[in-house]
């Protein structure tokens, strides 16, 4: 496992960035090196440059802004997992994050790397789809937000350009939500063969808008459509919980591996999203 | 009696005490000295081409490509070392199995037989050079048909994996009682209980991986191997064979070895290679194995299918046990891979019960995957699942709880030394005063009552038993010969003694993580009366240590601290001669004790052990036919095996909604005799338990049809993790083995071999109501959710029952 040659950039600002990026057609940003690193060494990627973008100030911290929580592309998930800010308005985001791989790995990783990576069993495109946030981009056409809704497409796919850094993450401050985010790891990889983000707003003893992002189920992280309508609205009862949760993949390819089948997963979305709503009724 | 012999000798001694492992600075801190860390003047570095295909004819290799890349030394494939290379041999030949052994050659020549087989090797400058051009070399194969399980290996019309050898039988081997007489007792018993059972592939992982670095003095004809072996001196012979060297030009040296768990003991085609590279370039050659290499390239273990029957009375009583196997073997016979599956297996299926008729027959297979061989336990582990799990579908048969039906059949105490069905002889043990142990910490009765409560709520808890003995400490080299091992199991040492009473210890036991430098110098400290700072124990160099069998089969201790025990023994006694003639008094009024000789009665009349040292070595007085200098060495080869016993315990719950595994409780009662350090003695055991547990919940190695190994990396191969296993609760019986010196058992196997069938009956007791008797491993969540569901379709009234 050794690395082939490429050339290295660690620029300190994003228009230097940018601009070593489009000297070398080819180069990949490099955040924490947890995900291309490996597909270097498994030589399933060999780019000719990489720039580094830990030395950019930009990509850095995590701020209240207007009505957002802004949270820079180089945020670690380890920092990510305990930042008060985080806590208060993005708590499934945390959670989401401190399940991520192991300590090594939420040292490393970055917020902005998991996203651009899009791995189809990665806990934050969950998390980031149910709290409606927006990728926020750059490049040399200048700057656009991509809504987390339209940003995955497929393994390893996003609506990234090539030439497209991710600047930030930002999330919408709309109020009260309880929110939590439940994975079921690969014994091996710790992945998510299951993961559910669920935000709810309630009124009263009422679902008054609901949010559900799941992962590692189809090849890509999605909104569970349905479920979100049959809560909307309603009195969470049991027997609603039991049906808003058996839709939770309803229109999706479940794929299955050797590990969980299709038909196996399927049912373990279904679990696993009764769980997170019998905790987010509970909790409060 | 031994028992005597391991107590303290003085007040202090570190016998039996748990000192932390004097290994372990060096190798937590980054100073061990592993074969990666090994660097010589001019290396050159190998990468190994390996085949993609399970089965494929080679039309054609280019590698003129390769051998244009800047760095590049040499490339070698099957054509280039034929003939130079002899063929990688195997180093057990059961008698009367019929083995057909075939070649095995170092790089294949024609066609390759399992993915990851040697096809070429890359020898360059720089591991950068060497990997490119691995890159460039362009191999031509015509894919063919594989086959890759035993189920599959005997059909009609399956893929030959070799030429000459119908429905791939490498080996068919029986032993125990004549079939007749268990055949009648299976159609006379009042009971018998059938089951198939697979027992699945394993991939061994050690941290370390293998690597070798080979270095060869044309002028000497010499070569030195460093290599990560369990076995220097087997490697030793076995690479001076295949590349036509003298053994006594041929230094293996096995310094720090990160983990091998039997995956280390095989010679490679790797190691010849790099040594054959080494004195055809004129330099020296490191190989590393990478992680992804290691999954195809390392021998694997276990992937049995059984089928196995039970016959007994109702009152409990077992009458007669037939073990049918098919054992995979992989694509070639690995050095121990015929004796794994027979010897080490199908001697011991009855366990620690008391069957008077009992045989077992195996066939072992050749298939288009990678050889498998010894992994912890190596064969009884196998023996144990079967057998465990047969007495608790036996006690489901006839409504008897298991652990009643155990203690009914467990070999009593006045037994000993029990003879069983196979003929063997099991040393010592006190099987009930195990079981009796176990339930002083697991109250059975409360437990059926809160299991009982649980059901009531829809809660599936469960309780899993193994009473189980294992054979190791190997062995007695007459029975090495007898069962076709084609090496002794004798064990060496030689104990130096330097003129400042300092001493050196050398063994021939090669140990790469069990802990012998922490405990033989424990029983020098205790025998010869020093400070442990004052003992070096040196191993794993062929040319520091004159011979020795190496480290397997939980026989470090048992043999090799036999052969360090005797040498003491030497030592003292010469010391003694010498003692006596200074202190002029007879030999028998001398009394040793605390690292003083003193005259009986006269405790001032005294000479201090490293006085005699001195003495001995400047030798300006020595008592008549007493040569100078004082070491001593000794050759042990034990009389017999040594068989360790015990009782595992664990609690389980399964969640029906997805099949969740949660281990609530581990209790394991273990009796390897008396235990030199109770601290490293601990750590086997769990380490074992916890290798154990994993072949039971995650760990499975898996090929697809076309000989793809599906787990070939660790995002897809469950290794078990800490946080996923309640804190193991452990207690000890002591049973000295009464054959050996130190009276030890051996306890690196015995927690793998317990704990798998352990885990699998709690997890069958609490899935018993359903109607769910067997499931095979890995009981992996999605497999016990099916069944929990095929349960509920075929019999909806009891579990209705179950649940309301
Ligand atoms: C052992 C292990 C276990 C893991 N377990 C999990 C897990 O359980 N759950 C999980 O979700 N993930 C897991 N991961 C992946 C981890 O979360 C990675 O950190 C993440 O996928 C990639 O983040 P990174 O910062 O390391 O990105 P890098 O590896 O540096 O980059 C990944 C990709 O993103 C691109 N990129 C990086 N930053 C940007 C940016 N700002 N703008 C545009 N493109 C960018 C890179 O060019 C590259 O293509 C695991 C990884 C490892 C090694």
């Amino acid at each position: 496992m050794t690395l082939g040659t490429f050339r290295y950039e660690r620029p300190s600002s994003l228009d230097e960035a940018i601009r070593q990026a489009v000297e070398a057609p080819g180069a990949r940003w490099l955040a924490g090196g947890m995900s291309l690193l490996p597909l270097m060494k498994m030589e399933l990627a060999a780019p000719p440059a990489l720039v580094d973008l830990a030395g950019v100030e930009d990509l850095v911290g995590v701020r209240e802004r207007d009505d957002v929580l802004w949270v820079g592309a180089m945020t670690r998930h380890a920092e990510l997992a305990l930042h008060p800010l985080v806590a208060r308005h993005a708590s499934l985001l945390a959670a989401a994050a401190s399940q991520v791989g192991d300590p090594q790995v939420r040292n490393r990783g970055t917020i902005g790397g998991s996203l651009a990576h899009a791995d189809p069993a990665a806990d934050l495109p969950a998390a980031v789809l149910a709290l409606d946030a927006t990728i926020q981009v750059a490049s040399p056409r200048g700057r656009r937000g991509i809504p987390a809704g339209g940003f995955f497409l497929g393994p390893l796919m996003t609506a990234l350009e090539p030439d497209e850094v991710i600047v930030a993450v930002t999330v919408p401050q709309r109020g009260a939500r309880r929110q939590a985010y439940r994975k079921r790891p690969h014994p091996a990889s710790g992945y998510a063969v299951v993961g559910i983000a669920a935000s709810l707003r309630w009124e009263g003893d009422r679902v008054a808008s609901a949010a559900v992002a799941v992962t590692g189920v189809a090849d890509h992280a999605f909104r569970a459509q349905r479920t979100e309508a049959l809560l909307t609205g309603e009195v969470l009862t049991d027997a609603l919980l039991v049906e808003a949760s058996g839709v939770v993949t309803d229109g999706q390819e479940v794929w299955g591996d050797l590990y969980a089948s299709a038909e196996y997963r399927r049912h373990l979305a279904g679990v696993t999203t009764r769980q997170v709503l019998e905790h987010l009724r509970a909790d409060g | 009696m031994p028992s005597e012999q391991l107590a303290p000798t003085r007040p202090g001694s570190p016998m039996g005490q748990s000192i932390p492992r004097r290994e372990d600075a060096r190798l937590l801190t980054g100073h061990g000295h592993y074969t990666a860390d090994v660097n010589r003047p001019g290396q050159l570095y190998a990468v190994m081409v390996r085949s993609p295909h399970a089965h494929a004819h080679i039309r054609s290799i280019r590698t003129d490509a390769a051998r244009a890349v800047a760095g590049v030394a040499a490339i070698y494939t099957g054509t280039d070392v034929a003939g130079r290379i002899a063929p990688i041999p195997t180093a057990w030949i059961p008698p009367g199995s019929d083995l057909a052994i075939t070649d095995h050659p170092a790089l294949a020549d024609t066609t390759v037989r399992y993915v990851g087989d040697g096809v070429a090797m890359v020898v360059a400058e720089s591991l950068d050079s060497a990997r490119e051009a691995r890159a460039l070399i362009d191999v031509d194969y015509e894919p063919l048909g594989a086959v890759t399980s035993v189920a599959d290996a005997m059909r009609e019309g399956a893929p030959r994996v070799h030429e000459g050898v119908s429905q791939n039988v490498a080996l068919h081997w029986r032993a125990g009682s004549d079939p007749s007489a268990v055949d009648h007792a299976m159609k006379t018993a009042e009971v018998v209980v059938r089951q198939a059972i697979v027992q699945q592939r394993l991939v061994p992982n050690p941290m370390e991986p293998r690597a070798a670095v080979a270095e060869f003095d044309a002028a000497a004809e010499a070569l030195t191997l460093w290599v990560t072996s369990q076995n220097p001196h087997i490697h030793r012979l076995l690479v001076a064979g295949v590349l036509g060297l003298a053994e006594h030009r041929v230094r293996v040296i096995a310094q720090d070895v990160g983990g091998g768990f039997g995956s280390k003991i095989a010679c490679y085609p790797d190691e010849v290679l790099v040594a054959f590279a080494a004195r055809d370039l004129g330099r020296p050659v490191k190989w590393v194995e990478e992680r992804r290499e290691h999954f195809v390239a390392t021998t694997h273990g276990r992937d049995h299918v059984d089928e196995v029957e039970l016959a007994g009375r109702r009152d409990g009583t077992f009458t007669a046990l037939r073990v049918r196997t098919r054992a995979n073997l992989g694509a070639y016979l690995s050095t121990a891979g015929p004796g794994v599956p027979t010897i080490l297996f199908g001697l011991i299926t009855n366990g620690p019960y008391d069957i008077p008729l009992a045989a077992t027959e195996v066939y072992g297979l050749y298939t288009h995957t990678t050889p498998v061989d010894a992994y912890r336990g190596a064969g009884r582990p196998e023996a144990t699942f079967l057998i465990e799990r047969l007495v608790d579908l036996f006690a489901r048969e006839i409504g008897m709880d298991p652990v009643a039906v155990r203690s009914k059949n467990l070999v009593t105490e006045d037994r000993f030394p029990y003879t069983n069905a196979f003929g063997i002889t099991y040393d010592s043990g006190r099987y009930h005063a195990s079981l009796d142990r176990a339930l002083e910490h697991l109250d059975l009765g409360a437990f059926r009552s809160e299991q009982a409560a649980a059901a009531r709520h829809g809660r599936l808890l469960g309780l899993g038993v193994s009473t189980y003995v294992e054979m190791c400490g190997l062995g007695p080299s007459e029975v090495a010969g007898a069962v076709g091992f084609q090496g002794g199991l004798w064990e060496h040492a030689l104990v130096r003694v330097l003129p400042t009473g300092k001493v050196m210890v050398m063994t021939g036991i090669s140990p790469h993580g069990q802990g012998e430098e922490t405990t033989f110098a424990q029983v020098v400290a205790d025998r010869l009366g020093c400070a442990l700072d004052d003992i070096e124990v040196m191993h794993g160099d062929t040319q520091l240590v004159s011979m020795g069998w190496g480290t397997y089969g939980s026989r470090s201790t048992a043999v090799g601290g036999g052969a360090l025990s005797v040498a003491l023994d030497r030592v003292v006694d010469k010391a003694r001669k010498i003692a006596a003639h200074v202190l002029e008094a007879d030999v028998e009024d001398l009394a040793f004790r605390e690292g003083r000789f003193a005259v009986h009665g006269v405790p001032d009349r005294s000479v201090a052990f490293t006085d005699v040292a001195l003495k001995a070595h400047l030798a300006w007085s020595l008592p008549e036919g007493v040569e100078p200098g004082l070491e001593a060495e000794a050759s042990y080869n034990p009389s017999n095996f040594t068989y360790p016993f015990g009782t595992h315990m664990a609690v389980v719950e399964v969640d029906p909604d997805t099949g969740d595994i949660n281990v609530q409780r581990y209790l394991a009662v273990d009796d390897c005799g008396p235990r030199i350090n109770p601290l490293i003695v601990e750590g086997q055991v769990r380490g074992g338990i916890v290798q154990g547990i994993g072949q039971a919940l995650w760990e499975g190695g898996a090929y697809d049809a076309q000989g793809q190994l599906l787990t070939g990396s660790l995002m897809d191969y469950a290794l078990p993790k800490a946080r996923w296993l309640p804190p193991i609760e452990t207690d000890f019986t002591e049973t000295p083995a009464p054959h050996n010196p130190l009276g030890v058992k051996g306890v690196g196997e015995t927690g793998t071999i317990a704990a798998t069938p352990t885990i699998v009956n709690a997890v069958m007791d609490a899935l018993a109501p359903m109607g769910i008797h067997h499931l095979d491993m890995p009981l992996t969540p999605e497999r016990v959710w099916r069944a929990i569901q095929d349960a509920r379709t075929t019999a909806p009234a009891a579990t209705g029952g179950m649940r309301s």
